[in-house]
């Protein structure tokens, strides 16, 4: 009866080793904590009306980053639990983890950070930005959007439960190797949570993916042809292709992963047929799929920063829109240079080795697109640039050691070792954290109304930059010193201790760099008046998103823009603004209906980890009822009538006239010790007030 | 603000970077010190073939990395919003010309690479036997939980997580695993890796080319004993070899059907050991034990 219930869930898998109840204790609090503000506050109805149940994706948007960060900062942590273990761990030491924890810790550092930081921050730039630069109100489904970011909010909910209900988070690496994975070395309750965090998130990705394509295929504005598009909007519509091309064989490949562990099939067992090498192909046809549709709206992202910074229109826009293209697309076709060392022999290995190298042509003509686009420009140093400049350096050292790895005998020596980790560090990092950094600090002012601290932003941006090569640079010589990665132990006799104290260290100025990024945003809250952008457009902007209010009103767009050049809003700057003529506008209603059919997924995925039967099959019934009950809603837009929108623009235009002329006033913006002092000055005060 | 003092401004992030960039080559190259950089530094002919492929595709790339950095990085500096040469021209040409440049150069590269590439790839597929130096040795390796047996089919004798092997002889190592999740067989110093996978055979053809220890690894993540899961490869002269072979055959010890059965049952940091003999047909059965959809009790297998 109690395992009918209850399946294997019992008192002895609540947490009970130190890092488990440390992270539920954690945990806990922060709900409580958030929870007890909200009750003082009174902000509960606000939280629930505003934000949660909101279907406009710039909000959406802003929810993606909350999450994302909180999970770069989880992720961040494990990999400093990585490091410092790597650096105590040598010879007659062994470290202060076990090898089950340190595994269980690399693995949840790699799954975070792919899946639940870069995706999600990805996804919470394509959310604000792109139907701002397509001249659209909202999105093709706009329900769809929020089904699919409470999906992904179930995932990470989901890839932390362990610290919350104990059992043990997956010890196989991020993509599951098979048949590590399997019922016969790994018996516990980790992958079963690695399975279902993915699959339930999967799905969010997969409809975010259909729902984007549909945007901006079917919703930009007049005149915006595919050839006008700006190029954040191209690198996202690519990027989200290849998502709707390859998640769905995640989702499969998992499920099959699955049904051998659940129901005892043998597609990827050892025994009875099984074949592993199958899995390995499968996962990497989407693995490494995955790391382009990260990439493609970061590519576009620099883009459109090296342009707006240069103060000059894109070089060979074709040429770059080709390239991102031909990326998106030999992308599909390079998965088994992950596994050359399987042993597919000479003929199949040159010939993904070559294809893999053809990636790096369309890259490097991005590149020199860029480098043309800054030729005879007018190149501002501000934040988002920097981090240009910074990308092109990490990104380089990726790329070169990327196309080294392509080559097979090469590989062979290379492969698994850690010089691959800092190969892929170097891409990810460089590539696409960077980019997000780029654009969060480029959109920032969009998204609030005004620009982030330039002085702290520069302080984090050369932190990381110190901080990346500080530890990354040891990784690349200890690959080529032999040591593989993931080693939780090492002899002490082959001199590898330096250099991995050496990349522990970096790790920290690493994440010094994060947290000047928080404080970056915290000091630019504070002084938010001082850095105030009425005019919604504070970099002499090309595009689109900057022709409306920061931050932008629900309905996008008062008028519906007409696209006629490429870049949209600097040819309607040369020809001048016209008396916009007002009409009613509909906009999509909140609902509930995605936070309540994630937390159904959300039991369906528990249910299946602790084999408790009835959780999932009650919680299927609620999904179907759910959706239907959705269907049935006719009523999901409320109209802002074109009196309200001509109000809003008014008051919005009576803010640029009374601004102070130019956005870059003389005032500084806030460095650290100042900081410091305001937020001690505050406490005080504080503490003044409650007396 | 004087005008100099700006102008030192200015230039500071190009000299924080470059300090730092030597800082940082400073470093490594004093950690480095009297430390061993393996792949630099290789004992056999396929590892230091791969050594010197990967050397040469470095400099290719290098050789158009360097300058485009350098170009961008100039512009970039050259164009600074309060330097002289900015300009107020707000269109970037497009001309075919550049177009075709862009393209042509890195394809070019990728051309040039791919000319050293696929007949490396080749000549180093390790699948291929070495013409060299005589008869190779066979090494029959089976990856288990978490340590590695090694069988030599024509000594009749086995080893665990230690092989000896002649130098300037072939050797080819016949790889599998049993028991145990995927594996990677790897001794940096002689040349790549291999996967060792259950019921699957996989030849990786190595040659040692100087005397030493040399260590090896498993390299794919395979469960908690993955980080001790090494051995020694000892390469020594031929007249050493053929003693070590002697002196391992008169151990007692043998790989039984029932001591394998005790190996099958994981362990970590299991110490060398020597089996002075072996029952010769071992290995296939290992391999075979995985054929078609019986299940795979050690016991039903029968060795």
């Amino acid at each position: 009866m109690k395992e009918l219930l209850l399946g294997k869930l019992n008192w002895h898998a609540l947490p009970h080793e130190w890092f488990t109840i440390g992270g539920a204790v954690a945990f806990i609090m922060m709900i409580v904590s958030a929870a007890a503000y909200l009750t003082y506050k009174k902000r509960w109805k606000w939280l629930w009306k505003e934000w949660l149940t909101s279907t406009d994706p710039k909000k959406i948007g802003i929810m993606y980053f909350i999450v994302g960060g909180f999970m770069l900062l989880r992720g961040g942590l494990d990999a400093i639990m990585i490091w410092l273990q790597q650096s105590l761990s040598s010879g007659s030491s062994h470290g202060y983890l076990t090898s089950d924890h340190f595994q269980q810790i690399f693995t949840a550092h790699g799954s975070i950070m792919v899946f639940f930081v870069a995706m999600a921050l990805i996804f919470g730039l394509i959310n604000y930005i792109v139907p701002l630069q397509i001249g659209a109100r909202d999105l093709a489904s706009p329900f769809m959007n929020t089904l699919g970011f409470w999906l992904y909010v179930a995932g990470v909910v989901m890839v932390n439960m362990f610290f919350l209900l104990g059992g043990e988070f997956s010890a196989t690496g991020w993509l599951a190797v098979a048949p590590l994975s399997g019922k016969e070395f790994s018996p516990g309750v980790g992958v079963d949570y690695w399975i279902w965090s993915l699959q339930i998130s999967g799905i969010g990705t997969t409809l975010g993916g259909i729902n984007f394509i549909m945007t901006i295929l079917k919703m930009r504005a007049k005149g915006m042809s595919l050839f006008k598009m700006p190029l954040f909007t191209w690198g996202s519509l690519l990027s989200m292709i290849m998502v709707v091309t390859v998640f769905p064989l995640l989702t499969i490949t998992v499920s099959l992963l699955f049904f051998d562990r659940y129901l005892g099939t043998h597609f990827f067992t050892t025994t009875a047929g099984g074949n592993a090498m199958m899995y390995t192909n499968l996962i990497w046809m989407w693995g490494h799929p995955e790391v382009y549709i990260l990439i493609l709206p970061s590519f576009g992202i620099f883009s459109e920063i090296v342009s707006t910074f240069s103060r000059k229109s894109i070089a060979h826009y074709k040429s770059i829109v080709f390239g991102m293209s031909g990326v998106a697309t030999i992308a599909l076709l390079v998965w088994l240079h992950h596994f050359f060392t399987m042993g597919a022999g000479a003929d199949v290995n040159s010939a993904f080795g070559v294809a893999t190298m053809i990636i790096a042509i369309p890259t490097t003509a991005l590149v020199f697109s860029w480098i043309a686009t800054m030729y005879k420009g007018r190149i501002r140093f501000s934040l988002p640039m920097l981090w240009f400049l910074g990308f092109i350096a990490v990104f380089a050292l990726g790329g070169i050691s990327g196309v080294l790895l392509a080559i097979p005998p090469v590989d062979f020596q290379l492969h698994n070792s850690l010089f691959l980790v800092a190969h892929f560090h170097s891409t990810v990092i460089g590539g696409v954290l960077f980019g997000i950094f780029a654009g969060l600090n480029y959109w920032f002012p969009k998204m609030s109304g005004f620009r982030l601290n330039e002085r702290i932003g520069r302080y984090a941006f050369w932190s990381w930059i110190i901080g990346f090569f500080m530890a990354f640079t040891p990784l690349y010589v200890l690959g080529l010193m032999g040591a593989t990665r993931r080693l939780d132990h090492y002899d002490g006799s082959n001199g590898w201790q330096p250099f991995f104290i050496m990349a522990f260290f970096g790790g920290v100025i690493i994440m010094i760099g994060v947290v000047l990024q928080i404080v970056q945003i915290v000091a630019s809250i504070m002084q938010r008046r001082r850095l105030v952008d009425a005019t919604g457009d504070p970099w002499d902007g090309r595009t689109l998103e900057w022709s409306v209010t920061s931050p932008a009103p629900a309905y996008n767009f008062a008028v519906i823009p007409e696209a006629t050049e490429r870049d949209a809003f600097w040819s309607m700057k040369l020809r001048g603004l016209q008396k916009p003529h007002y009409e009613n506008i509909h906009v999509p209603k909140n609902t509930g209906s995605g936070i309540y059919i994630s937390i159904f997924a959300f039991l369906v995925g528990f249910g299946f980890v602790w084999e408790i039967i009835w959780l999932p099959i009650l919680s299927i019934v609620g999904i179907i009822i759910c959706l239907v009950l959705r269907t049935f809603n006719d009523k999901t837009e409320y109209v802002v009538s074109a009196k309200e929108v001509e109000k809003i623009e008014q008051s919005h235009a009576d803010k640029v006239r009374s601004a102070p002329s130019g956005s870059d006033t003389n005032e500084e913006d806030m460095g650290l010790i100042e900081f410091i002092k305001a937020v001690l000055a505050w406490a005080l005060g504080l503490v003044r007030r409650k007396r | 603000m004087s005008k100099r003092r700006s102008k030192l401004n200015q230039s500071k992030p190009i000299w924080f970077v470059l300090a730092g960039l030597i800082f940082l080559v400073l470093l490594v190259a004093v950690l480095l010190r009297g430390n061993d950089v393996v792949l630099f530094n290789p004992k056999g002919a396929v590892a230091d073939d791969q050594h010197r492929l990967m050397v040469i595709s470095v400099l290719i790339m290098l050789g158009v990395a360097i300058p485009t950095l350098f170009l961008l990085y100039f512009f970039a500096w050259k164009y600074r919003e309060n330097g002289k040469k900015a300009t107020t021209n707000h269109h970037s040409s497009n001309s075919k010309f550049a177009t075709a440049v862009f393209w042509a150069i890195p394809a070019a590269t990728v051309a040039i690479l791919a000319s050293f590439m696929l007949p490396a790839t080749q000549k180093l597929e390790p699948q291929r036997t070495i013409e060299a130096g005589g008869e190779p040795v066979t090494v029959q390796v089976v990856a288990l939980r978490w340590k590695w047996l090694f069988i030599y089919p024509k000594q009749n004798v086995a080893t665990i997580n230690f092989i000896q092997i002649p130098v300037g002889t072939p050797v080819q190592f016949e790889l599998t695993a049993d028991e145990a999740p995927m594996n990677s067989f790897w001794i940096p110093h002689l040349g790549g890796q291999l996967y060792a996978m259950t019921g699957h055979q996989n030849r990786l053809n190595l040659i040692a080319e100087s005397t030493g220890d040399y260590e090896g690894s498993a390299a794919e993540i395979n469960g908690a004993g993955f980080a001790g899961m090494r051995f020694i490869t000892r390469v020594s002269s031929r007249s050493d070899f053929d003693l070590w072979i002697n002196k391992t055959k008169q151990s007692t010890k043998g790989l039984t059907a029932a001591e394998y059965n005790k190996l099958l049952k994981p362990s970590q940091n299991d110490a060398a050991t020597l089996y002075g003999s072996t029952n010769p047909d071992i290995y296939s059965k290992i391999v075979s034990k995985y054929e078609g959809s019986h299940g795979h009790d050690s016991e039903q297998a029968g060795y």
